[in-house]
């Protein structure tokens, strides 16, 4: 019994996980990002699925991302350990055994492509599976720790869920999917590398390449000035398909220009400034990254109401037909 | 430390296995919800008998079944 107490003792916070922590291991705030905008991929498309239907794609959606987000907290368990911002994590923090996060995100992996399959057609379930393996191996596995370019060719597995979301309720990929897929794909490299601009010591401590380690944040600032300058005609461009209007033309110019702005003042920073006010600048040029990207999906969503459907008659904005 | 009811590993598990349970019936619901949408639309059901049936297959034209014509009769 004493050596039973022990043990317990000494394992306050290993090897017995409650609920939380394997919630934790999904990744829920990804998870939300990724329930928001396959809703969005769902809700734009032409067809209409069965509200359970719906309802089903949205969870296997967001069960697949969170599984993807398991598998990479098995694999960087010893990178989220030395980062301050990761090290809470259930796996660094010893909550949960690298296995048991391993197994999680295998099954769940599998579970949520076969029922995504069940639910609605095997081109989606496809789609999925590849958005998990792309996340886990080659953006965890292999991008993440060797080539400062990570997350600019990761970043396309955050950028599929819409596109998933539409192919479940369509069948197939169209314009649409694709432009949904390059917003958020363009918008991936300036919001991590705004971040990672004033996050630079935890992953040069971890020793992950990120282009601030790497190149520095000279050359950083002018990686997203770039980046920001080719993202805006891809988001006004989506404006002018079916599953933009006048709305989302209206707020996709302003994002755009807001965002133009930002990086451009990134760009003419000094780091003498940078430094001085905490980055600041770069702070909220990270925050207007995720206004950014949700007010666009939510204006692809308000697009897909009956009354902006009314008052693009109303304007006589016709969108060009792309198939 | 005492091993009692009240420890935190057993809260802890207490938890987990209730949480278990809760995905559990909201999968069990969730399949039960998807199998009902999908028998009201009226998608094929009989493809799962592992039998090959000649109605279900739509290159196959059942001659002087409904809506088929023979081959040449609109000549």
């Amino acid at each position: 019994m004493t050596d039973l107490r022990a043990d317990i003792a000494g394992h306050e916070n290993t090897g017995d996980a409650g609920f939380r922590d394997y919630l934790q291991l999904l990744k829920p705030r990804v998870m939300s990002l990724v329930v928001f905008t396959a809703l969005v991929g769902l809700v734009v498309a032409p067809v209409r699925l069965h509200p359970i239907e719906s309802l089903a794609a949205i969870i296997f959606i967001a069960l697949g991302a969170g599984a993807s987000g398991a598998l990479n907290m098995w694999w960087d368990a010893d990178i989220d350990r030395v980062m301050r911002r990761t090290a809470k994590r259930p796996v660094p923090a010893g909550m949960v055994q690298p296995g048991e996060a391993l197994g999680l995100g295998a099954t769940l992996s599998a579970l949520s492509v076969v029922m995504l399959w069940l639910a609605t057609n095997l081109l989606a379930a496809a789609l999925l599976a590849f958005t998990i393996f792309f996340y886990a191996v080659v953006y965890t596995m292999w991008l993440k720790r060797s080539t400062p370019q990570n997350i600019v060719i990761g970043g396309a597995s955050g950028a599929f869920p819409p596109m998933i979301g539409w192919v479940a309720a369509t069948g197939s990929i169209s314009v649409e999917a694709v432009l949904m897929f390059l917003v958020i794909f363009m918008w991936t490299p300036p919001h991590f590398w705004a971040l990672a601009l004033f996050m630079n010591s935890d992953y040069e401590k971890a020793k992950v390449p990120m282009l601030t380690v790497t190149h520095g944040r000279r050359s950083t600032r002018n990686h997203i000035l770039v980046y920001t300058l080719l993202l805006a005609p891809v988001a006004l461009v989506a404006a002018f398909t079916s599953i933009g209007g006048p709305i989302y033309f209206a707020v996709s110019l302003v994002l755009n220009l807001l965002f133009v702005i930002g990086a451009f003042r990134l760009w003419t920073r000094r780091e003498e400034a940078a430094e001085a006010d905490k980055y600041a600048a770069e702070k909220r040029f990270f925050a207007l990254s995720l206004a950014y990207l949700f007010l666009h999906f939510a204006a692809f969503a308000v697009e897909a109401t009956p009354w902006a459907d009314a008052f693009s008659n109303y304007l006589g904005w016709e969108a060009v037909t792309w198939r | 430390m005492a091993l009692t009811r009240e420890h935190d590993l057993h809260k802890r598990r207490a938890g987990r296995n209730l949480g278990v349970l809760v995905v559990l019936l909201a999968f069990v619901a969730l399949v039960f919800g998807l199998t009902i949408a999908k028998m009201q639309r009226g998608e094929s059901m009989q493809g799962f008998d592992h039998t090959y049936r000649v109605d279900m297959d739509p290159d196959t034209v059942i001659p002087g079944a409904a809506g088929t014509q023979p081959e040449g009769a609109s000549e």
